[in-house]
């Protein structure tokens, strides 16, 4: 082949690899993407229907339950505004305690409880998550500027 | 003082780099043989202090001196040493410190074996790297000082995080820096071949071993950091499209199609400016995953913690060697065209449809990696995608990719008669089909698509690498037989192969079940019984534990023990899951300890996973083919 026709089959290659990646990410994008929800923003019904999500927050200080025996457990998310209860069956991460930081993908079942598929907590306990840090400061933050007065929905815990 | 000196070192080693970077650069442009002469001692200088403050840190990490911040943060008196040393790379400042004694110690390899390179080139080479000492060296200096004292001393240090503890983790991210750094080589010769303007099949002779080293370094600190995350991390993943794991394979890719596109600017003289271009975005991808890594941006299980700064200053710093490489490639690359052709059925295709599919790999690896942050940004929303949007995507390149490789690595360069190109992969291709499909229907008992389509382009990669080298051997007598160069490409594509089936086979029939298991509990799980023996506490030099006792059998038989324990460490009160797993050659039995769950019961992770060894070994037998093809001949001139 000429040089020039090495180029144009170069660029015609790259230009069709190129279209089927875009084709294919965006396609598949929509079904892969898991948003992250507030979970001030989950209890006042703002999260999508039929389909997954993620949630994070502390875990709620003497919320963990469980049968004895048994996989299955509950406990409670708070965004320092609002309190989410989370079911969930199965091994936790090591670094899920009370009070700490705590992600979770699942969806909202009927009786407004988050059934978690999976738990998720990172591997450096100083470390938290910059979207729940992020969800909790700006709680912690509206909570200061409204001291005294009532925050709609829930109660600042 | 040691600390003291340690700085001190570190600020010598800077001016040295000036030196490097500046002098010789001026030197070739002005054709200054003084100038130009400087870069060989001043790059030795610099690898000498920058070695001294490594050492210093060492010595403050041996001696338990927690009047240095980042010592009392990372280490403690009952730490094992191996633990303590290994502890100086275990977070941001300290394996900053090994970046850049690493990629010293490039400079230095590089200066001593291209004795033979026309000095001006040399003198180019050798000062850009010191261009790049010189920005990580400020970044340490400016932003990550490892020596920083802590007033008052602490009296014990925090200790190292437990993950960390593990052998698997003390070599992991040395060997990854060596590969990632390597890349800066390639980079450098890229450059010194774009402001000579002069870039010919000697010079992708001289940039072809220094790149495969690199690779193979990334390829073998890749694999490590895989097995480690499996049996450390406790739950038995290998890999997780985790954005920092995504960060050291998006290099990794494009240094795979650099070292491919090398090869063809070796023989041929062609794909000239395309190589400089992969040569560029190798290494700009490896600063993109230091940045990823470093900035705390990313949502991931292995960033560092947050600090504006340091990321403000990589994104600096990438941008400066991106934009400047890229200027300098659109100015000097037109020029570097060369008038020669190939036709359509030939090696050069081939090459060339590797490329596009790597290229087209790393490019969806990158998007799905950033695509969070991008998103973001456009206030669409906190969103992560998940790993089953990374497998699919992957796939669809990677499959074209892995049937092409076994035909490509038998054809001609230039040009491939049709007729015994057709002839040569007839038995390759029956094997491929009939092996493929015997290994999960009888081995594993069933057999669906992508599972048959795994394990055909396995086998059809191991027996078309497999030709050239048995074709030489039965021809040996007497003859040269195969080129090292030859021969290491057939292994690496060997190993390719074994990867493939790894994969396919442990996706495919690897199972998994999640139970709660009292002592004298026994649970089946493909076909093994695994029985709690006893549950009971065991105690470690800086931890306690809960360590379950797993016997397992096969229809009575007995096959082993196994011992998954759940550490508490003392110090940082953080608990860590030490799995048991049971290994052999084709198979893993895995118990994991999960937590204690009331009743005397604990919850327990069980799975069996099929030949997952093989993508590990797969990947170390890759990583030999590029030893081997790095020691042919040609190279050691």
């Amino acid at each position: 082949m000429k040089p020039r026709q090495q180029r144009m089959l170069a660029v015609g290659l790259a230009a069709l690899g190129i279209a089927i990646a875009a084709a294919l990410t965006l396609q598949a994008f929509k079904d892969n993407m898991m948003f992250f929800i507030d979970i001030s923003e989950v209890v006042a019904g703002n999260h999508p229907a039929e389909r997954a999500f993620r949630i994070g927050g502390l875990v709620v200080d003497g919320s963990v339950q469980r049968q004895d025996g048994s996989l299955e457990m509950s406990f409670r998310v708070t965004d320092l505004r609002c309190e989410l209860g989370v079911r969930y069956s199965g091994l936790l991460p090591d670094l899920f305690r009370e009070g700490k930081g705590v992600v979770a993908h699942g969806r909202l079942a009927d009786d407004g409880i988050f059934v978690a598929d999976k738990i998720l907590a990172k591997h450096d306990e100083n470390y938290m998550s910059p979207e729940v840090a992020a969800s909790l400061a700006a709680n912690a933050a509206t909570e200061t500027e409204s001291a005294g007065m009532n925050v709609s929905g829930c109660e600042p815990v | 003082m040691i600390p003291e000196i340690g700085q001190f070192a570190l600020i010598l080693a800077l001016s040295l780099a000036l030196c490097q970077g500046v002098l010789p650069l001026i030197g070739a442009h002005r054709d200054d043989a003084a100038m130009m002469s400087v870069a060989r001692p001043a790059a030795a200088g610099q690898f000498l202090f920058v070695a001294v403050s490594f050492g210093c840190l060492i010595w403050a990490f041996v001696t338990d001196d927690f009047s240095v911040l980042y010592v009392a943060n990372h280490s403690q008196l009952a730490l094992p040493t191996g633990y303590k040393i290994s502890a100086v790379w275990s977070a941001h400042e300290g394996s900053l410190l090994m970046w850049l004694l690493i990629l010293a110690a490039w400079t230095i390899a590089v200066a001593r074996y291209s004795k033979e390179l026309p000095q001006k080139f040399a003198a180019r080479v050798i000062g850009v790297l010191g261009l790049l000492s010189v920005g990580f060296l400020l970044f340490a200096l400016l932003t990550s000082n490892p020596f920083e004292r802590l007033h008052p001393a602490a009296i014990d240090g925090a200790d190292l995080n437990p993950l960390l503890q593990d052998p698997g983790l003390a070599i992991h991210p040395p060997l990854l820096y060596v590969g990632y750094v390597g890349f800066s080589v390639a980079f450098a010769f890229a450059i010194a071949a774009m402001l000579s303007g002069d870039l010919d099949q000697k010079w992708a002779r001289w940039t072809r071993p220094w790149t495969v080293i690199a690779w193979l370094f990334l390829t073998v600190g890749i694999a490590l950091g895989s097995w480690w995350a499996y049996y450390e991390l406790g739950w038995g993943g290998w890999w997780f499209w985790d954005p920092v794991e995504n960060a050291s394979f998006m290099p990794w890719l494009i240094g795979t199609a650099l070292i491919h596109s090398l090869a063809v600017t070796e023989r041929r003289g062609l794909f000239k400016s395309w190589t400089l271009l992969l040569a560029i975005s190798a290494f700009s991808l490896s600063l993109l995953g230091t940045f990823l890594v470093r900035s705390g941006i990313i949502v991931s299980v292995h960033a560092f913690a947050t600090d504006p700064t340091r990321g403000y200053f990589i994104l600096a710093f990438l941008a400066i060697v991106i934009i400047g490489a890229l200027i300098l490639y659109a100015w000097r690359a037109p020029a570097l065209d060369s008038a020669v052709g190939f036709r359509l059925l030939s090696r050069e295709t081939f090459l060339l449809l590797n490329n596009v599919l790597l290229v087209v790999a790393a490019t969806l690896v990158l998007l799905g990696t950033l695509a969070p942050l991008i998103v973001e940004m456009l206030n669409g929303g906190k969103i992560s995608i998940g790993p089953p949007w990374f497998q699919v995507a992957f796939l669809v390149p990677m499959l074209p990719l892995i049937f092409l490789l076994g035909l490509g690595m038998h054809t001609a360069w230039r040009s491939q008669d049709l007729g015994p190109w057709q002839r040569l992969f007839r038995v390759p291709a029956i094997i491929a089909i009939i092996v493929g499909l015997i290994i999960p229907l009888f081995i594993y008992g069933r057999v669906g698509l992508l599972v048959a389509v795994g394990c055909i382009a396995a086998v059809w990669i191991v027996a078309s690498s497999l030709i050239q080298p048995l074709r030489s051997w039965r021809r040996a007598e007497g003859s040269a037989g195969i080129s090292r160069s030859a021969l290491g490409m057939s292994i690496a594509h060997f190993g390719v192969g074994f990867f493939v089936l790894g994969v396919t086979i442990v996706s495919a029939f690897g199972e998994e079940s999640d139970r709660a298991m009292r002592a004298g509990d026994t649970i089946d799980v493909a076909g093994f019984q695994f029985e709690m023996r006893e549950i009971r506490d065991v105690q470690g030099p800086n931890y306690s534990a809960v360590e379950g006792v797993v016997e397992i059998r096969r229809d009575g038989e007995y096959i082993g023990t196994v011992r998954p324990q759940k550490r508490q460490y003392l110090v940082q009160q953080s608990w860590m899951t030490e799995a048991g797993i049971h290994p052999t050659w084709n198979k893993d039995l895995f118990v994991a300890l999960g937590d204690r769950i009331g009743g005397g019961a604990w919850s327990v992770r069980i799975q069996y996973k099929p030949m997952i060894r093989f993508i590990w070994v797969g990947a170390f037998i890759m990583a030999l083919g590029g030893l081997v093809s790095v020691s042919d001949r040609r190279y050691r001139q």
